[in-house]
């Protein structure tokens, strides 16, 4: 006999797991780290009297002060400006790409997990065959044939993480396919697209979204690589990835120009990643998401 | 018996299991050449031990699987000859109550939600007072309508079970074991309340169960299985037994009575595999009157006055 | 001479929530005590207080005893328990599928326990194993012995756990819900295995069950819980046949049987209330047709009934006269 369950509140929804995972302290830092990033992206116009683009040759290699807090760099521009507006680039490109990833790999992944047959192992085998290279690997040979620039980076980022989804969506969905509520809405006459998308998709949901955010934050350092390479945003667009490239010539002579781009990709990423562990924490999802070997 | 509700001819399921790079995939027969009718208004048990094919039966007759043989035929309509689309319309004629509910509902869906479900999904209009009436229906309040699965107990969540299943008024209900997971207080409860739903909606069920007494105590006629076939069919509840299958099911259920205590004389031998059965009387290993037809052929169900037995050495 | 086992006056809590309150048993050798009660009664936590397993549940014991033969199990100290447990208090789990290493020849599980306790052989301890495996009616004793787990039937795995249990020679045997998962016809098996090992032997058996048909059928005495606290403790003809406990009439009026009039079998309405919600008075109150005012206010105490039974009802008197 199984003990009856403990009446306990509702079913945390959207709202409560996130109040859940910024109760837990690293949460709470993390998840105000990047709050406070965001922000700045968005209001980066606000924030600063400067424009990204403005060259002041006469005020280049200014180490900090109180005009130029983060100081400015060969060309005289504000590293600060720069910086802020470098996060929208960084922000955007990598969650927009998860985001195309995320919403191609579970369609796919959904698809091939419900109906079996020649589609899902047609999908698991290329799904497999992405898999086991590394995705900067697959980033580069995307952007060798499309092109440098930010669409070129999405497309990049968005296939490089499609085979994560895909697999992660399809493993839920074969799983939840055999709950009884599934045969049960089955046995009151539902089809196919009332049980993908009433039951299996929203039970799905949580491991994939929290393995999105976690993916986010690879794909702020893969856009970095691809900036760092001169492969993403062209000048004079900032991303933190390229301010990272034109300062690694300048290391000795003026290192805030490097150090100051890297410690934002450092510190946003390690709070996507703890933020992340919080949410799995509070969601009670760690043994569905495997990870990679 | 009534005007037959529900007819079932030789149906048969072979599932193919294993198979990969190295093994070659292994048949097994759940469910073998089974004959049923159910009356209207008839309540039908149908016994068995686990594993020997009776939630595969229910799952056939509903059609949520394919038959390998056979012919489902439910109030003059042959479920098995439809179409994916005409047989989603026929479902609103049957349903089936699950034997776990901890997983038969939505974790995600409000009992107001699933029992809104069966109306969404035929596309009906459903209102409050609606979802209010199939609560009170299972006795149940109004107010359990915004809690979620996690917040009810077992049984609570049985009458959910059993509320959705009765939401548009099907014929024929499938029962398959609604109350194995429960306590015996709460399957008492559950047993009254489909006692009178019955009565009230004028159902038709067919109840599966592991236990022979509680089977014998709601249902009017008994089918016994072993091993994926009938081997007896009971005409009513006070019918005795002529298969030893079904004399040893009942010898090994206890009376909640010290007086009727009994030396038992357990099954010798072990169920045998069903991926490699014996030729013959698949009880034959385990049974005391065994004589030697049953090892070399398999016994035919031979009725005689509603009473069916397949045993070459019957009680 | 004192009982076997004798449990008096027991409170056992977790994380500050009593969960069980003042309860008292006793058995002797050669006897076997039912204790039912539906879930979450407290059965398996008083089966784990006896072999001593509460605190790897993060319990521990409020107030009151467990003698065992006379020795306080509190006075043991964990050594003194691990050797006890497995040796002379053999343990039978819930749950046999939990209970068997997965990766481990059935047979060497089983040695493991005579070598242990009783000082084997390895081969001594196997010869003991193989006569175990034929007491208990395992066919093909060797090549079951070389088998893993998940290669055997439910009502196999469960034999080779009662196995497991007899292997240390033990004079207590706490078997909680030996048969639940089982089908009948293994689970009469079972009963009918442990029945006659208590008999033949002169074991004590503590078997914990919510079937009140198992009860009637194996045990000589019958303990009925309810949220933590006992009902009814009787021996079991005049328990059933005169409960004086509404609850356990309650109970064995739930279960049904041969030539019971349709609409005759009665549930107990609600359920179990988690151990944090449990109402003052008499905790059955809330469910009880008798109920009446005293009921919901003053605890009823264990008074004894004439035919050497105690019950714990305010009423009980007046019901079973
Ligand atoms: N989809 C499937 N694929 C392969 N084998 C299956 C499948 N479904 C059921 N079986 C097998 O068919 C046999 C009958 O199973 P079924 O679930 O019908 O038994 P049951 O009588 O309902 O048992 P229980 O009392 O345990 O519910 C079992 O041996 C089972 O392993
Ligand atoms: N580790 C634990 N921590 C907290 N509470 C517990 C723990 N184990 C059991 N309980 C509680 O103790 C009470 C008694 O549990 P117990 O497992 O003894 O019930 P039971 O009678 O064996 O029920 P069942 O028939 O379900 O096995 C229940 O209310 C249960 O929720
Ligand atoms: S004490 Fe009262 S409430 Fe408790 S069982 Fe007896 S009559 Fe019922
Ligand atoms: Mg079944
Ligand atoms: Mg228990």
């Amino acid at each position: 006999m199984t003990a009856p369950s403990p009446v306990s509140s509702a079913l945390p929804g959207g709202l409560g797991v996130l109040r859940a995972a910024f109760g837990r302290p690293s949460g709470a830092i993390a998840g105000g780290w990047l709050v406070l990033i965001v922000l700045g992206a968005i209001f980066a116009p606000l924030l600063t009297p400067y424009a990204y683009d403005a060259q002041v040759l006469k005020e280049a290699f200014q180490p900090p002060s109180l005009a130029h807090p983060l100081g400015t760099d060969e060309f005289g521009r504000d590293l600060l400006t720069r910086m802020l507006y470098g996060a929208r680039t960084s922000l955007s490109v990598s969650s927009v790409s998860i985001l195309i990833s995320v919403a191609a790999g579970m369609t796919l992944g959904a698809a091939a997990g419900y109906f079996g047959g020649f589609f899902d192992r047609a999908v698991t085998a290329v799904a497999d065959l992405t898999w086991s290279f590394p995705e900067i690997l697959i980033a580069l040979i995307l952007v060798a044939i499309i092109g440098p620039g930010v669409s070129g980076t999405m497309a990049a980022i968005a296939v490089a993480y499609l085979a994560q989804f895909a697999r992660l969506t399809r493993a839920q969905i074969m799983t939840l396919k055999a709950e009884t509520y599934v045969e049960a809405a089955r046995s009151l006459g539902a089809g196919h697209a009332h049980i993908l998308f009433r039951h299996l998709i929203p039970n799905a949901l949580a491991p994939v979204l929290v393995s999105a955010m976690l993916a986010t934050g690879d794909a702020i350092i893969l856009e970095a690589t691809l900036g760092f390479f001169g492969l993403g945003a062209q000048p004079p667009t900032p991303s933190w990835g390229s301010m990272m490239s034109s300062g690694s010539a300048l290391l000795f002579k003026a290192p805030w120009i490097i150090v100051f781009p890297g410690l934002a990709v450092a510190t946003t990423v390690i709070a996507i990643n703890l933020f992340g562990d919080a949410l799995i924490a509070a969601l009670d999802i760690r043994d569905k998401l495997g990870s990679k070997p | 018996m009534s005007e037959p509700l529900l007819v079932v001819k030789g149906l048969t399921k072979r599932f193919m299991t294993g198979g990969g790079w190295f093994a070659r995939p292994r048949s097994m027969t759940a469910v073998r050449s089974v004959n049923l009718t159910v009356g209207r208004g008839e309540v039908v048990g149908v016994v068995g031990e686990s594993g020997c094919g009776k939630s595969t039966l229910a799952r056939l007759i509903l059609r949520l699987i394919e038959p390998t043989e056979g012919d489902i035929t439910l109030g003059g309509t042959r479920l098995s000859g439809i179409g994916q689309a005409e047989l989603r319309r026929e479902r609103r004629r049957m349903a089936m109550v699950f034997q776990d509910p901890y997983s038969s509902l939505d974790p995600r869906y409000t009992i107001a939600e699933t029992l809104a479900e069966p109306f969404r999904v035929h596309g009906l209009p459903v209102t409050q007072q609606a979802i209010s009436g199939m609560l009170e229906a299972v006795s149940l309040p109004a107010s359990a309508a915004l809690r979620y699965p996690h917040q009810m107990s077992g049984g609570q969540r049985q009458r959910i079970g059993i509320a959705r299943a009765l939401a548009l008024r099907p014929e024929f209900v499938v029962l398959d074991e609604p109350t194995a997971s429960l306590d015996v207080s709460i399957q008492a409860q559950i047993i009254e309340l489909l006692a009178a739903l019955r009565e009230g909606f004028g159902l038709t069920y067919l109840f599966i169960s592991h236990d022979l007494g509680l089977v014998r105590y709601f249902c009017d006629r008994i089918v016994v299985m072993y091993l994926g076939a009938v081997v007896e069919v009971l005409p009513d509840a006070r019918a005795v037994p002529r298969h030893p299958y079904t004399r040893a099911l009942m010898d090994s259920s206890f009376a909640p009575d010290p007086k009727a205590r009994r030396e038992i004389a357990p099954l010798s031998g072990e169920i045998p595999s069903p991926f490699n059965l014996p030729p013959g009387c698949a009880f034959a290993g385990r049974c005391s009157r065994a004589v030697e037809a049953c090892r070399s052929a398999s016994p035919p169900l031979t009725e005689e006055g509603g009473h069916a037995v397949a045993c070459f050495n019957p009680l | 001479m004192s009982p076997l086992l004798s449990i008096e006056r027991l409170s056992v809590a977790i994380g500050g929530v009593t969960l069980l309150d003042d309860i008292s048993l006793s058995l002797d050798r050669g006897q076997i005590l039912g204790l039912v009660g539906e879930s979450g009664s407290g059965k398996s936590l008083t089966a784990l207080t006896v072999t001593g397993l509460l605190p790897l549940i993060g319990g521990r014991i409020a107030s009151g005893r467990i003698l065992f033969d006379g020795t306080d199990l509190a006075s043991l100290g964990p050594a003194g328990l691990r050797k006890l447990r497995g040796g002379r208090i053999g343990f039978v789990m819930q749950n046999p599928m939990t209970a068997l290493d997965p990766v481990q020849r059935i047979g060497e599980q089983i040695d493991v326990v005579s070598r242990l306790h009783l000082g084997l052989s390895g081969e001594a301890a196997r010869a003991r194993t193989l006569d175990l495996m034929g007491q208990l009616r395992i066919p093909e004793a060797a090549a079951v012995a070389e088998a893993y787990p998940h290669q055997l039937s439910g009502g196999m795995k469960q034999r080779i756990v009662i196995a497991m249990a007899l292997a240390g020679e033990p004079d207590l045997i706490v078997a909680d819900e030996p048969t639940t998962a089982l089908d009948v016809t293994v689970q009469a098996q079972i009963i009918q295995i442990l029945t006659g090992l208590v008999r033949e032997r002169g074991l004590a058996l503590l078997l914990i069950t919510h079937d009140m048909g198992v009860v009637a059928q194996a045990c000589d005495r019958v303990a009925v819980l309810y949220a933590g606290r006992v009902a009814e403790e009787r021996a079991v003809d005049p328990l059933f046949e005169r409960p004086a406990h509404p609850y356990a009439a309650a109970l064995i009026g739930c279960i049904p049987r041969e030539g019971m009039a349709e609409g005759s079998l009665k549930g107990i309405a609600g359920s179990v209330p988690p151990a944090t919600q449990f109402p003052p008075g008499c905790r059955f109150h809330p469910r009880c047709p008798h109920a009446v005012d005293i009921c919901r206010t003053e605890r009823p105490l264990l008074r004894e009934t004439p035919d050497g039974g105690l019950v714990a009802c305010h009423l009980a008197e007046r019901i079973a006269g």
